[in-house]
C-alpha cells in the first residue's frame, strides 16, 4: 500500500516536469521576480500606438506597472521565505504558497501584456527585446515557484479493475489534490499584540493602500489595463491571503471595528478628491448605489434567507417616488419637495410597497417565494410602463419615464454645480458620490445594528430552521415581514438618490436581468459573489459586478458569457463568496477545522 | 419513587389540561380522544410503541398541529393555534430529532430562546435606545446562567453544530428553558445516549423540576421513565391505554402486551400461524396508510412483536375510520 502511494506521488512529482533542488528553486523564484521588476524599466514595444506607452527606457508605463508590482510582490515574499530579518512579518502563514500565487500574478500579467501587444499591433515582431526579457523572467519566476517543495498528500491509486472513465476520474481527482496541496498554506499564528495606536495606524495604512488600488481600478483608461489589473489584483489578493496577511488584517479590524469602519468611509470619501474631473466619479457614484442596494438585499437574502428575485423594484419605487415629487416637468403632480422630504418619501413608499408585497407572499417558503417575488418585480416594471395616460392613469409617463429631474439642493448646497473646498474641486458627480456615501453609511449601520440584536438573531434563526424558530416563540411571519420591509426601505433610499444622479427614471432600468448592472439578477449575484450575511461582501461584490461590465464594454455580448463562466468557476472554488461569513464557510466546507470558537462572526 | 413525596405536598395547580384531543389526518386517526393533565411540579411520562401518536400529541399541544377535536388549556386558558403563541404562553419544547440553529453559537441559540420574553424591537436596535443595552445584557446574563445550569457555559462561543450529540440535546433543553416556561415538553431527550449520559439527563430533568417547571416527557427507555416520572401515561394506537404511577403502569398487562405482544395460550398451531400472518399483512397495509401521519421513530422495540401488537388494535382504528 505505502509503496504504491509513493509510486503515485513520485510519478506526479516527475509529471510536473519541474525537478529542481529547493535552494535553486527558491533562488530562481526570487531572482526571477527581481529580474521581472528590472525588465519593466526596458522598452517592451517600439511604438506608442499600444496604449500606455511601453516604449520608454527607464520609466515603466501602463501594464508595466502592474507587472512591476507583482514582480516586486514575488521578490518580497521570496526574500521573506529566506527568513530575512525585517521581512518575516510579511508571511505569517508561510511564504511558499504566497510566492506561488505572486508568481502566477507575474506570469499571467506579463503573458497577457505580451499577447495583447502582439494582438493589437499584429505579431510578435512588435515586441522589443525588453518584452522578451520580461516574459522569460516571468516564466523563470513561475518555474522556480512551482518547483518549491510542498507537503504531498497521500493518495490512493486508481483501482485497475475500474473502467477507463472511472480511472480517469480518479486520477483527475488525485491531480486536483496535488495541486490543492501545492497551493495550501497553514493558518497564521496569532500576531503579537501591538499598542492600540500602532494597530490603528496599520489599519489606516492598509485602507490607504486599498483606496489606491481601488482608485487605480476605477480609473483604468483602457480595457487592456483593466484586464491586467484584474489579473494582478486577483492573484495578488490570493497571495496576500496565503501569506496570512489578510487574516492578520481581519483580526485587527475585528478588534477596532469602529475605527476600521470610520477609516473605510474616510478613505472612500477621499476618492473624489483624488480625481481631477468628474469622469470617474460618475462610475463611483453608480457603484455606490449598486453596492448599497446589494447590501440592503443582503438583509433579506443573507440574514433572513428569503430569496428575493424582484428586489430591484424597490429601488424603482424609491426612484419613481423621488422623481415624481422632484418638480420634474414630466411629473403630473408638479410639486417640488426639498430633497430630504423626497428621500424620506421614497423610502416610505418603498417600505409600503415592501409590506404590500411581503404580506401575501411571505407565507410561502423557498422556491415559491422566489418565483412570486420575480413576478412582482416584473409587475412593477410593466405597471410603470402602462401608467402613461393611455392604458392606465397618467402618472409615470410610460416608457419615456420621468425626465429632467432637477439637481438636489440640500440646505442651499447645490449638488449640480462644482464646488471648491480647500483647494479641491468637487464636481457634480463627486457631490453625489459623497451624498451616496452618507446613505451607504446609514445602510451599513442599519445592517450592523439590526444584525446584532434580538431581531437579527430571529432572522438567522428563521433562516436556519423556521419550524424550530417558531417553536422557540418567534413570530416568523412578522419577523420576515420586518426584514422584507427594511430591505425595501434601504433600497428606496438609494433609489431616491439614483433618480437625481441619472436625471431620468424609466421602467427599463428596473428589469430582472440585463447586461447593465442595477437589475435583480446582478444584485443577487453581487450578494452571493461577495459573501452572504456580511457587510463588506456585497459592497465588494457590487463594486466588481458594476466595474467589470462597465470596463469591458468592448467585449460586447461575450461579456455576459464570461460573467456566467466566472460565476460558475467562483461558486465551484469558493461557494461562500469573496468575503465569507465564517459560519457559511464552515457550512460549505465540511472538511475545515470544525471546533472553532466564533466571536463576531463575519459581519 | 422518593421524588413523589416531595411534590405532592405542595398545593398542585393544573398546568396543562388536554381534554379529548383528537387528531385526524384524512381517514387516519393518529390521536384519539386523549385526556392528560399535568400539575405543577410534576414529571409526567408519555410512553407507547412506535407510531402510537406520541409526537403527534406533542405537536397538538404545542400548536404545530391544530387538533381536530378537543382543547388544550394551559393554566386555565385555551392555547392559541400558533406555535410561537404557545411558547409565549409558557409551554416550551424540544424535538425528537435535534433541531438546533446549527450555524449559530451556543449562546446565540439560547438567546433566540429568550425572544418571546424580550421586547426590544427594530427601532430600539437601530437607534440603540437606552433600554437596548440593558435588555441585551440581561438576556445574555440569563442565557449564561442557563448554560451554567446545563454545564455548557465554557462552550458558549462554539457553533452549535460542533457540539457532541449529548451536548446538543442539552443545549436544546437550555434553549427551551430560556423562554421561562411553566411546562417543558421533552421529546425523547435520551435517544441515542449512553447510560452515563442518560443518568446525567435524569439529574438535569429533576433539576428542571426543582426550578418549578412541570415536565412532560416522551421516552422509550423504560428504566429512565420509571425512575423519573410521578405519573406515566401509555398511548397505544392513538388512544390512552392507562395512566397511573410508574408501578401501576409497569405491572399493567395491557402495556406489556402493547410493547411485547400477547403470549400465546398453549402451543402455536398451524391456524394461529396463519392468523398471525394475515394480521401481519393487514398491519402492513395499515402502516402504509399511517406513514405520512407519524414521524419516523428511530429505535424499535423487538421487531418480531410489533406486528402482533399492531394487529390487535388495527381493527379498532379501521372501525374508527368508517
Amino acid at each position: 500500500m505505502t509503496s504504491t502511494t509513493t509510486d503515485i506521488t513520485t510519478k506526479a512529482a516527475t509529471g510536473d516536469g519541474i525537478a529542481l533542488p529547493e535552494k535553486a528553486a527558491r533562488a530562481l523564484a526570487t531572482g526571477g521576480g527581481a529580474l521581472t521588476v528590472i525588465s519593466c524599466f526596458l522598452a517592451w514595444t517600439w511604438t506608442a500606438a499600444y496604449p500606455g506607452n511601453l516604449t520608454v527606457y527607464g520609466y515603466p508605463g501602463g501594464l508595466q506597472w502592474l507587472v512591476l508590482v507583482s514582480g516586486a510582490l514575488t521578490t518580497l515574499f521570496g526574500l521573506s521565505s529566506y527568513g530575512i530579518k525585517g521581512l518575516k512579518w510579511l508571511t505569517p502563514g508561510g511564504a511558499d504558497a504566497a510566492v506561488k500565487f505572486a508568481a502566477l500574478a507575474t506570469l499571467w500579467t506579463t503573458l497577457f501584456t505580451a499577447w495583447s501587444i502582439s494582438d493589437t499591433l499584429g505579431g510578435l515582431v512588435n515586441l522589443e527585446p525588453g518584452g522578451f526579457v520580461a516574459v522569460a523572467a516571468a516564466l523563470a519566476t513561475y518555474l522556480g515557484a512551482r518547483a518549491l517543495p510542498f507537503e504531498r498528500p497521500v493518495l490512493d491509486p486508481a483501482d485497475p479493475e475500474d473502467s477507463t472513465w472511472e480511472q480517469y476520474k480518479h486520477n483527475a481527482r488525485n491531480r486536483r489534490e496535488i495541486v490543492k496541496a501545492a497551493y495550501a498554506a497553514k493558518a497564521p499564528a496569532p500576531a503579537k499584540p501591538l499598542p492600540a495606536w500602532a494597530e490603528i495606524l496599520v489599519i489606516a495604512a492598509v485602507l490607504g493602500v486599498a483606496l489606491g488600488v481601488f482608485t487605480y481600478g476605477i480609473t483604468t483608461p483602457y480595457q487592456e489595463l483593466f484586464i491586467g489589473f484584474l489579473i494582478t489584483a486577483g492573484f495578488g489578493f490570493a497571495a496576500l491571503h496565503k501569506a496570512g496577511l489578510i487574516a492578520r488584517f481581519t483580526t485587527l479590524t475585528a478588534r477596532h471595528r469602529n475605527v476600521a469602519l470610520v477609516g473605510a468611509f474616510v478613505a472612500a470619501a477621499a476618492f473624489p478628491l483624488t480625481q481631477t474631473d468628474d469622469q470617474y466619479a460618475t462610475l463611483g457614484v453608480n457603484i455606490l448605489i449598486f453596492a448599497t442596494v446589494a447590501l440592503g438585499l443582503n438583509i433579506v437574502v443573507g440574514l433572513t434567507g428569503l430569496l428575493d428575485l424582484g428586489y430591484v423594484a424597490f429601488l424603482g419605487v424609491g426612484a419613481y417616488t423621488a422623481a415624481l415629487v422632484s418638480g420634474s416637468p414630466n411629473s403630473p403632480f408638479g410639486v417640488h419637495l426639498p430633497f430630504w422630504a423626497a428621500i424620506l418619501l421614497g423610502a416610505l413608499a418603498s417600505m409600503v410597497f415592501g409590506v404590500l408585497i411581503g404580506a401575501p407572499t411571505l407565507r410561502l417558503r423557498g422556491d415559491y417565494l422566489a418565483i412570486v417575488t420575480l413576478g412582482f418585480g416584473e409587475i412593477f416594471r410593466i405597471s410603470m410602463n402602462n401608467m402613461d395616460g393611455k392604458s392606465g392613469p397618467d402618472i409615470t409617463n410610460g416608457p419615456n419615464g420621468i425626465a429632467g429631474v432637477p439637481n438636489v439642493n440640500l440646505f442651499g448646497f447645490d449638488f449640480g454645480a462644482a464646488h471648491t473646498i480647500a483647494g479641491f474641486t468637487i464636481g457634480r458627480f463627486a457631490n453625489y458620490f459623497l451624498l451616496m456615501l452618507a446613505i451607504t453609511f446609514i445602510v451599513v449601520m442599519v445592517f450592523r445594528r439590526s444584525a446584532e440584536s434580538r431581531i437579527g438573531r430571529a432572522w438567522v434563526a428563521i433562516r436556519e430552521d423556521e419550524t424550530a424558530a417558531e417553536a422557540m416563540g418567534i413570530n416568523g411571519f412578522r419577523v420576515k415581514l420586518i426584514a422584507f420591509a427594511l430591505g425595501a426601505t434601504l433600497a428606496g433610499l438609494a433609489g431616491a438618490v439614483q433618480a437625481h444622479v441619472n436625471y431620468t427614471v424609466t421602467p427599463d432600468q428596473y428589469v430582472f436581468a440585463n447586461a447593465v448592472p442595477p437589475n435583480s439578477a446582478f444584485l443577487l449575484a453581487a450578494v452571493v459573489l461577495g459573501g452572504m450575511g456580511t457587510i463588506s461582501g456585497p459592497l465588494v461584490g457590487g463594486a466588481l459586478l458594476f466595474l467589470i461590465p462597465n470596463k469591458l464594454q468592448g467585449m460586447g455580448d461575450l461579456q455576459l458569457f464570461a460573467f456566467g463562466v466566472a460565476l460558475i468557476v467562483l461558486m465551484r472554488l469558493r461557494p461562500e463568496g469573496i468575503i465569507p461569513n465564517r459560519r457559511n464557510q464552515l457550512e460549505l466546507h465540511k472538511d475545515l477545522e470544525a471546533p472553532t470558537v466564533l466571536s463576531k462572526a463575519g459581519a | 419513587m422518593t421524588t413523589t413525596t416531595t411534590t405532592t405536598a405542595a398545593p398542585a395547580e393544573t398546568v396543562l389540561d388536554a381534554r379529548g384531543v383528537t387528531m385526524r389526518f384524512g381517514g387516519l386517526t393518529a390521536v384519539k380522544n386523549v385526556d392528560l393533565t399535568v400539575r405543577s411540579g410534576e414529571i409526567v411520562g408519555l410512553i407507547g410503541p412506535n407510531g402510537a401518536g406520541k409526537t403527534t400529541f406533542f405537536n397538538c399541544l404545542t400548536g404545530l398541529y391544530i387538533p381536530t377535536e378537543g382543547e388544550v388549556r394551559y393554566k386555565g386558558t385555551v392555547l392559541p393555534p400558533k406555535s410561537f403563541k404557545v411558547t409565549s404562553a409558557g409551554i416550551a419544547r424540544t424535538f425528537q430529532n435535534i433541531r438546533l440553529f446549527n450555524n449559530m453559537t451556543v449562546l446565540e441559540n439560547v438567546l433566540v430562546g429568550r425572544h418571546t420574553r424580550t421586547k426590544e424591537g427594530l427601532w430600539s436596535a437601530l437607534l440603540r435606545l437606552p433600554g437596548f443595552h440593558k435588555e441585551e445584557a440581561a438576556s445574555r446574563e440569563k442565557a449564561m446562567e442557563l448554560l451554567e445550569f446545563i454545564g455548557l457555559a465554557h462552550k458558549a462561543e462554539h457553533l452549535a453544530r460542533n457540539l457532541p450529540y449529548g451536548e446538543q440535546r442539552k443545549l436544546e433543553i437550555a434553549r427551551a428553558l430560556a423562554s421561562d416556561p411553566g411546562l417543558i415538553l421533552l421529546d425523547e431527550p435520551t435517544a441515542g445516549m449512553n447510560p452515563q449520559e442518560t443518568r446525567a439527563a435524569e439529574e438535569l430533568i429533576f433539576a428542571i423540576r426543582d426550578k418549578g417547571i412541570a415536565v412532560l416527557v416522551i421516552e422509550h427507555d423504560m428504566r429512565f421513565i420509571f425512575n423519573l416520572c410521578d405519573r406515566v401515561a401509555c398511548l397505544v394506537q392513538g388512544e390512552k391505554l392507562i395512566e397511573g404511577t410508574a408501578g401501576e403502569v409497569q405491572s399493567d398487562e395491557r402495556v406489556v402486551a402493547a410493547y411485547l405482544g400477547e403470549p400465546f395460550e398453549g402451543a402455536p398451531g398451524a391456524e394461529e400461524v396463519a392468523e398471525v400472518e394475515a394480521a401481519e399483512a393487514h398491519a402492513e397495509e395499515d402502516h402504509e396508510a399511517e406513514a405520512p401521519a407519524d414521524t419516523p421513530a428511530d429505535d424499535t422495540p423487538a421487531d418480531d412483536d410489533t406486528p402482533a401488537a399492531d394487529s390487535t388494535t388495527s381493527t379498532t382504528t379501521d372501525g374508527e375510520a368508517k
